[in-house]
């Protein structure tokens, strides 16, 4: 798809997420926004998806079809709206985020069986170990399409990460590509105060792996760019990191670059604002 | 009382690798996990075997945990192995949220279980893994008795689809149960029918209560033994049929007597018919080192103590 369009598709899901942060007074509006480039490339641009009369079909088992994990699922606005515009589910059913009753959670969950969703996450650390799963299990079923998943910068905190990351190497897991997004920002300030990662590329090149960095995560063009670059050192007994370069809260200015608007929802002046900054594309759901 | 023999005594994690063996030749989708214990699980023959099907986690519980949510994706079926305390106090989490609440077909398959392990002590001894496994809604959680039992489950549950937490571990006990068994998951079995009390025992209990039976016996007490295999989901209308006829019961297991065997079924009686219910079990606290039978009889998880158990039940009727 032209870069053009991806932005279109881009201004219409950031619209998506502050409005279904504020329909719920609740959700973490940020980090989606931040994370809305790399998601609408990756769906309407790079992975091969399962299709039907243009629509995707969705099976858990994903056999023949790229693979995408969430590991951060807090920032599901995201993905649930480009979900939802790639053609999962009707976009009507953002409105429902975080209410009860609802098949979008706060968090994603495959309990509800939302279309697209192959495993919960929210308590972080656990979406890399389940992709490298997904990715062994292609490779044991002959399938060469890859698996892709998207992390947190504060997330690399966790332990587990790393005991994923020694994995990978070892096993040299080689279709999978996993993205961390970089944005410096978590709950209770900025990464680097709160406990520095200090360098994630030249940790994970150290585990073994490929390491490539875009450092316009919002720009569209260069994360298509970068996700390409990735894809062609895919098949080479390792595994493939891409650092990305994101700025939290991208697209509404008062949002930007703080960790203040991490979890906290828009007030209705507040949503006017945002609004009037972001392109009515596909039309509001 | 039925007479139990054995002619040989084995681990019940033996009876686990053995069924791996058989399974890793009878279902290309059964793919074996193992974070740095392989030999202490029995694994060898499926791994060699089936070299592709095992992956070597090294010790990495957590993430083992994790790939094996995301093999099922692929339409595998993961057995991840290691020890109990491992296999779920330290990774709790990570079963609750990509295994039980993603409903994956993983089977949490765990060794050492319970103060039998032994000399290691109480880092190594859990006794609140039923407890903690049992309350994640939609886990099924099994603890066989013995070695023939246990490799009969282990068969059952590549059949089975959804999370399992099998429990097994590490002293060789009595093989007194059938070879060629059908293992069929949540239905109790009945080991010997009686009138006087109940007893309700699990895992490496089931042997206890058996001898515990025949001492009853030479006092003129007739009890009727179960083993619920399936701790979950539990056979509620074996109990509830038993205890109709003996009106009291006495549950023995391996394991803390908060939340364990003892407490479910506390919970079917509380719910449809008060009878007296004495626990056999350890009481809330750490284990140590020691042999295994040395351990048994400091926490009281003997047959004797089933015995005691059965009498102080009787006497409250």
């Amino acid at each position: 798809m032209e870069i053009e369009k991806l932005e279109k598709v881009a201004s219409q899901v950031r619209r998506d997420i502050v409005r279904m942060v504020h329909g719920c007074q609740s959700g973490h509006p940020g980090g989606s926004l931040g994370c809305t480039e790399i998601l609408v490339a990756l769906y309407f641009e790079q992975m091969k998806l399962k299709e039907q009369n243009g629509k995707p079909v969705f099976d858990m088992d994903g056999a023949g079809e790229d693979l995408f994990f969430l590991s951060n699922g807090h920032i599901s606005p995201v993905w649930y709206s480009v979900l939802a515009h790639r053609g999962y589910f009707p976009k009507e059913e953002l409105a429902t985020f975080r209410k009860l009753n609802t098949r979008l959670q706060g968090h994603p969950t495959t309990h509800e069986h939302l279309e697209g969703i192959r495993i919960a996450s929210g308590s972080l650390g656990q979406g890399l170990s389940a992709a490298l799963g997904a990715a062994m299990a292609k490779k044991l079923n002959k399938d060469d399409r890859s698996v892709f998943v998207l992390m947190g910068d504060g997330e690399q905190q966790e332990g587990q990460v790393w005991e994923a990351a020694q994995f990978a190497a070892h096993h040299e897991v080689d279709n999978l590509i996993a993205i961390i997004d970089l944005n410096g920002q978590q709950i209770d300030g900025p990464t680097l105060k709160v406990m520095n990662n200090r360098d994630l590329g030249k940790k994970y090149e150290a585990f073994g792996w490929e390491v490539i960095s875009v450092e316009e995560g919002n720009d569209m063009a260069a994360v298509v760019k970068g996700l390409y670059e990735a894809k062609g050192r895919l098949g080479h007994a390792r595994p493939i990191m891409i650092l990305l370069h994101t700025g939290m809260g991208y697209g509404v200015d008062y949002m930007m670059g703080t960790h203040k608007w991490h979890g906290t929802a828009p007030n209705d002046e507040q949503l006017a604002v945002a609004l009037a900054q972001l392109e009515e594309t596909l039309g509001d759901y | 009382m039925k007479k139990y023999t054995f002619t040989e005594k084995k681990d019940t994690r033996s009876g686990f690798g053995a069924g791996m063996h058989i399974l890793g030749q009878q279902n290309p989708n059964v793919v074996a996990l193992c974070a740095d214990l392989v030999g202490s699980l029995k694994l060898e023959p499926f791994i060699k075997e089936n070299p592709e099907r095992f992956v070597q986690c090294g010790i990495s519980e957590a993430n083992m945990i994790g790939v094996s949510a995301g093999l099922t994706i692929g339409g595998k079926i993961p057995f991840a192995t290691t020890f109990a305390n491992f296999a779920t106090g330290r990774v709790y989490d990570q079963i609750r949220q990509s295994v039980a609440y993603s409903n994956k077909n993983v089977k949490i398959c765990a060794s050492h279980a319970g103060l039998t392990l032994g000399e290691d002590g109480a880092t190594h001894q859990i006794l609140e893994d039923l407890g903690m496994m049992k309350m994640l809604p939609g886990m099924t959680v099994i603890n066989p008795c013995d070695y023939n039992q246990t490799k009969a489950a282990t068969i059952a549950i590549a059949e089975h689809e959804g999370p399992v937490y099998l429990r097994f571990g590490r002293p060789v006990i009595p093989v007194f149960t059938d070879p060629d068994q059908k293992f069929e998951i949540g239905k109790a079995w009945m080991v010997n029918e009686g009138t006087d009390v109940s007893i309700i025992a699990t895992g490496h209990m089931v042997w206890e209560a058996i001898q515990a039976g025949e001492m009853l016996e030479a006092e003129g007490i007739n009890a009727e033994i179960i083993n619920i295999h399936t701790i979950k989901p539990l056979d509620e209308e074996a109990i509830l049929k038993s205890v109709e006829k003996t009106g009291c019961v006495v549950t023995a297991e391996e394991h803390n007597r908060l939340g364990g065997l003892g407490d479910s079924v506390a919970q079917v009686l509380v719910k449809n018919k008060l009878v007296p219910q004495e626990y056999v079990a350890v009481d809330d606290s750490f284990g140590e080192s020691g042999t295994p039978a040395q351990l048994m009889e400091k926490y009281g998880l003997t047959a004797k103590d089933i015995v005691a158990a059965a009498k102080r039940a009787m006497a409250r009727k």
